[in-house]
C-alpha cells in the first residue's frame, strides 16, 4: 500500500513537508509514503489545456494520485484558507468529476503553522475542497502549532500526544484503504 | 377496521413492479424551494410467499436522475450516497397493513449501507385488467426520512447565513405492478 503525500508550502524547510515526512515512522510496515515533489510545477488551472491528460505538471500529479492507494495532504495557511498553489493542484485533480484522479481515494489533512492555531482553518478548507472532489476524506484534524518548536532535530513530533493524535489519523486512512479493497455488498 | 380484516385487500400472490409505469424519487428542501431527483432503475416485487404480504424494493445509485452531471457526479460521490461501497438503496416491509385502500408499511429503509426502521403510508388500487391478459395493482407510498440518520451529512452555510440542504427527506414511490 502506498500513501502520496502532498505539502502544501513550496519552501524548502517547510513544517508541513517535514510534517509529511515524519508520518513515515507511524505508519505501519509495508505501507509506504512518497512524498510528491511537483507541486510547483503544475501549471494554473486553465480548462483550455485540460485536454487529454492536462499540461506535464498536472499529468505527473494526476498520476501520482492514481498510483496512490491513499493521500496525506499537511497544509499551511495562508489568510485562513488554503495555499493557492495546493487548491490549485486540487483543481486539477477533481476534473473530470467522476472520473477524477482524487475520485473516492481515501484522504486525510493534516497542517502545521508558526501560530497557536496550527492551520486549522486550511484543514477545513481542504477537507471541504476534497469532499466536493469526490474523496473520501477522514474527517479528523491535526493542528500543528508553533510549528517551528514543533519538530525534533531528526524531523519526529516533539509532543508525543500530537504523534499518538497524528497515528490514530493515519491509521484511520489505511483502514478506509483496506475496507475499499473488499467493498461491502448489502445483501437483498 | 382491524388489521385482519384490512389485509385482506391485499391481493394474494407474486407481482412484479414495470418499470416503465413505476418510479421512486425524493425531495429535500433547498435553500428556500424544493429539489427533486429519482432513480430511473427501479424495481419492487410484493409477494405472499412467506405467508404474509411483503413489499421490497431496490434502486440502483447511480441511476440517481438530477439535470445537472457536475450534481450527478457529487451525489454518487463519498459526501452523498458513496455508490461504490453502497451501489443500491433497499426496502424491505415487515409488516403490511391495510384499511380499505390506505396502506401502512413498515419496514427497514439501507441508504449508504445504514439501515433504519421506517414507517410508509400510502394507498393501494387494483386489481385491474391490463395488456396482454396481466393484472395490475398500483401501490403509491411516501414517507420522510432524517438524511442525517444515513449518513449523508453534506452542508454548506449559506453566504448571508443558514443552509443550503435541508434536513428531511421525503422519499415517494409509485409502482404498478403485474401479476407473475
Amino acid at each position: 500500500m502506498k500513501v502520496l503525500g502532498i505539502s502544501g508550502s513550496l519552501r524548502g524547510d517547510s513544517y508541513n513537508t517535514t510534517l509529511l515526512r515524519a508520518a513515515a515512522e507511524l505508519l505501519p510496515p509495508p505501507v509506504e509514503l512518497e512524498i510528491f515533489e511537483g507541486l510547483k510545477s503544475v501549471e494554473p488551472y486553465d480548462e483550455d489545456d485540460d485536454r487529454g491528460r492536462g499540461p506535464v505538471g498536472a499529468r505527473r500529479l494526476r498520476e501520482a494520485i492514481e498510483s496512490a492507494d491513499a493521500i496525506l495532504i499537511a497544509t499551511p495557511e495562508y489568510n485562513s484558507s488554503l495555499p493557492g498553489q495546493l487548491k490549485n493542484a486540487l483543481d486539477w485533480a477533481s476534473r473530470p468529476k467522476g472520473e477524477n484522479a482524487l475520485w473516492g481515494k481515501p484522504t486525510a489533512v493534516v497542517g502545521a503553522s508558526t501560530g497557536m492555531f496550527g492551520a486549522v482553518w486550511s484543514q477545513a478548507e481542504a477537507r471541504k475542497v476534497l469532499g466536493a472532489a469526490g474523496a473520501r476524506v477522514i474527517d479528523e484534524e491535526l493542528p500543528v502549532g508553533h510549528a517551528h518548536e514543533a519538530f525534533t532535530p531528526a524531523g519526529r513530533l516533539e509532543d508525543p500526544e500530537l504523534r499518538e493524535r497524528y497515528a490514530e489519523i493515519l491509521a484511520e486512512v489505511i483502514s478506509q484503504t483496506e475496507q475499499l479493497a473488499e467493498p461491502e455488498r448489502v445483501a437483498a | 377496521m382491524t388489521t385482519a380484516q384490512a389485509e385482506s385487500t391485499i391481493p394474494t400472490g407474486t407481482w412484479q413492479s414495470d418499470p416503465v409505469h413505476s418510479s421512486a424519487g425524493f425531495a429535500v428542501k433547498h435553500i428556500v424551494g424544493t429539489f427533486r431527483g429519482s432513480f430511473s432503475e427501479f424495481a419492487a416485487t410484493l409477494t405472499d410467499a412467506s405467508g404474509s404480504p411483503q413489499l421490497s424494493g431496490r434502486a440502483k445509485v447511480a441511476s440517481v436522475q438530477v439535470k445537472d452531471e457536475n450534481l450527478h457526479a457529487h451525489l454518487l460521490s463519498p459526501e452523498f450516497f458513496d455508490a461504490e461501497q453502497h451501489p443500491e438503496i433497499l426496502f424491505d416491509s415487515k409488516r403490511i397493513s391495510a384499511d380499505g385502500g390506505q396502506l401502512t408499511l413498515e419496514g427497514e429503509l439501507a441508504v449508504k449501507g445504514i439501515t433504519n426502521p421506517v414507517v410508509a403510508r400510502g394507498e393501494i388500487s387494483g386489481p385491474a385488467p391490463g395488456p396482454a391478459d396481466s393484472e395490475r395493482i398500483g401501490i403509491d407510498l411516501e414517507t420522510t426520512v432524517d438524511r442525517h440518520d444515513y449518513g449523508l451529512d453534506w452542508q454548506m452555510e449559506l453566504p448571508g447565513g443558514g443552509k443550503t440542504l435541508g434536513d428531511d427527506v421525503t422519499l415517494t414511490v409509485h409502482v404498478e405492478l403485474v401479476r407473475q
